[in-house]
């Protein structure tokens, strides 16, 4: 924990890493990385990556194919262990130590690239599946959904607009709403930290706007994480917009200030 | 509450009370009709549809693993050939000084292999009780110990599939080694009697026929409960994406576990009503190629249905029984056959023909 205290306190002339952090003092972060590198056959996917994400905040990372976006993802999920570096998730649990369902238990969930729902069970058993609960295998064999869980689904439905398809499989929706559920069995797991990977990825332009509200009113309630390469969709929701690059944060900061960036502008137009 | 959840099925209904009327049926006609009636089964009969049925409650046991949970177990046979064995000796002891050396103590192989006195692990066979609790407990933990290792390292597809397919090959070649103590590669046989009721009388065959016909029923719809289950519906999102499940907080190892064990003791179950029917227990029961054709069953009833299951272990044991007798060097080739039509032209199965109909009404 020194670790993170010590990057907490550290004035912003320490580390040009942390000086986009200024933006918004006045909350408190609830996802630490810090120093993590993931490299696969010698290829550093993630080269020391740092990167602060606060509580309640909808935090957008950008970056050209290859700048370690997934990956990131999957170190923070478990599914990836990193050479080095450390993740904490609040002050107290190092993810480090966690296995992917005992991460998803601790409340930080995601969402794949692509849409990966399960096709031949009807919306209302998916959400009820990721539904925030004893996931042991004997109380599993004797659960009984009881009133309260009933309703807890029933307004996940209502926010994610598909309460009209509740019943139908899975399989038969449109790419949207199978996005759309999605993310409403994320929202069944309550989670702190929700990670996204591409939501709006073949949207149609209708349903990434809905889409978009959505996250919008999740702020607050969650963190939530969008790793998305539709510009214009990360404009009409980015608070903060990180940049990765090559595996480690290029600069942070409010959408405009990035876009500016020569650095950025470098990057992207590939120099 | 039972009959409740499993009307939501349209076949479980029809389908049990079809077993019913078989369990009911097929031994009064043995025993209660003259055999001259037109109606009259015959004990060779009824004991060849009481195999049958071992044989679809088998089927069933791999149908939840391979058609609910995605688990292409190519090892079925050894905790099917687990369970015969510990029924095995059970009926040996039965025999007491009935066999050919009329050694109080020693089954006869013991006695020919020159054994002093029975091995710790005969101990308790003597017992009815404690051969069932073996039947369930040897193909039980056997599936536990395996599983938890091959899930744990996250073996999946084809490599737990061969690897399934190692282990029963493993299991025969022990068998077949005199040292074991499980009668080599001649196995458990000459059974006298079963319970104090003689193996070889009509009555004990039709009894036979009866609890095979019941056990079969009763997995029947504890497996219905369990597939409805929301553990059932966590098996099933395992078979179409082991990873998502993991990630929405399950333990996706421990549901693997818990659905290969269940169906590791229900196959245990069928191999013990198998036994006293066909008189016999051998290591060949635990070769790869039994294992296979429990697999082809399956395919071919369709599977994820658990009927399709039944409907497949009679239809292709009863094709079975007319091949060998008609073409006996034919029946692999058959066999092989049916399964390539099967994969190639049903890949939802016979029944899943069916099905298609009546989506289409």
């Amino acid at each position: 924990m020194t670790v993170v205290k010590a990057a907490l306190v550290a004035t912003p002339s320490d580390d040009e890493r942390t000086e986009d952090r200024r933006i918004e003092p006045a909350h408190k972060p609830i996802l630490y990385l810090e120093d993590v590198t993931v490299s696969f056959d010698g290829f550093h996917a993630l080269n020391a990556l740092t990167l602060y994400i606060d509580e309640g905040e909808l935090r957008c990372i950008i970056g050209p194919n290859g700048a370690g976006k997934t990956t990131m993802m999957d170190v923070i999920s478990g599914k990836t262990r990193p050479d080095k570096g450390t993740i904490y998730f609040g002050q107290a649990v190092d993810l480090l130590t966690l296995d992917e369902p005992a991460i998803a238990e601790a409340g930080i969930c995601r969402k794949f690239q692509k849409p990966s729902v399960f096709e031949s069970q009807t919306v209302f058993w998916n959400l009820e599946l990721a539904m925030r609960t004893d996931k042991r295998v004997w109380p599993t064999l004797f659960a009984r959904l009881t009133g309260e869980q009933r309703d807890a689904i029933h307004e996940v439905l209502e926010t994610v607009g598909l309460t009209a398809l509740r019943d139908r499989r899975a399989g038969e929706l449109s790419h949207g709403q199978k996005q759309w559920l999605e993310i409403g069995m994320l929202l069944m797991q309550q989670p702190k930290v929700l990670l996204l990977d591409e939501p709006v990825a073949g949207m149609t332009h209708q349903e990434t706007e809905r889409t978009a509200e959505l996250l919008l009113s999740l702020e607050g309630k969650h963190s939530v994480v969008v790793v998305e390469h539709d510009m214009e969709f990360v404009r009409s929701i980015a608070r903060k917009v990180t940049v990765l690059h090559e595996g480690s944060v290029l600069t942070e900061g409010r959408m405009d200030e990035v876009q500016n960036d020569p650095r950025v502008i470098e990057v992207y137009l590939g120099a | 509450m039972v009959l409740g959840l499993l009307r939501k099925s349209a076949v479980d209904v029809p389908f049990l009370a079809v077993l019913a009327v078989i369990t009911v049926l097929v031994p009064l006609s043995n025993l209660a009709l003259p055999e001259s009636s037109p109606l009259h089964l015959s004990t060779y009969t009824v004991t060849l549809v009481g195999k049958y049925l071992t044989y679809a409650l088998l089927a069933l046991a791999v149908d939840l693993v391979w058609g609910y949970c995605g688990i292409l177990s190519l090892g079925h046979g050894a905790f099917f050939a687990l369970g015969g064995y510990a029924m095995g000796m059970y009926l040996m002891r039965r025999i007491g000084d009935r066999g050919v050396y009329g050694n109080p103590v020693l089954p006869d192989f013991m006695v020919f292999l020159n054994w002093k006195e029975l091995p710790w692990y005969w101990y308790g066979f003597d017992h009815f009780w404690f051969s069932l609790l073996v039947v369930a407990l040897a193909p039980g933990l056997l599936a536990y110990v395996f599983g938890w290792f091959a899930f744990r390292s996250r073996v999946t597809g084809v490599h737990l599939s061969i690897i399934t397919q190692a282990l029963t090959y493993a299991l025969m070649l022990a068998f077949f080694r005199n040292e074991m103590g499980f009668g080599g590669n001649n196995g458990l046989t000459d059974f006298k009697d079963i319970l104090g009721f003689n193996l070889q009388s009509d009555g004990t065959r039709a009894a036979l026929f009866a609890a095979s016909a019941l056990a079969l029923m009763g997995a029947y719809a504890a497996s219905r409960l369990v597939v409805e289950s929301k553990l059932g519906r966590v098996v099933a999102a395992i078979r179409d994406d082991e990873n998502r499940v993991r990630f929405l907080g399950y333990r996706v190892e421990q549901f693997k576990l818990w659905i290969f064990v269940f169906s590791a003791v229900l196959a245990g179950i069928a191999g013990a009503l198998y036994v006293p029917q066909v008189g016999i227990i051998n290591p060949s029961e635990f070769s790869p190629l039994n294992s296979l054709e429990i697999v082809i069953w399956v395919a071919v009833g369709g599977r994820g249905t658990l009927y399709g299951a039944v409907v497949g272990a009679i239809l292709v044991n009863f094709a079975k029984t007319v091949f060998t007798g008609v073409l006996p060097e034919m029946w692999l080739f058959v066999l092989g056959a049916i399964f390539v039509l099967v994969t190639l032209l049903l890949p939802d199965g016979l029944t899943g023909l069916w099905r298609r109909k009546e989506q289409a009404a």
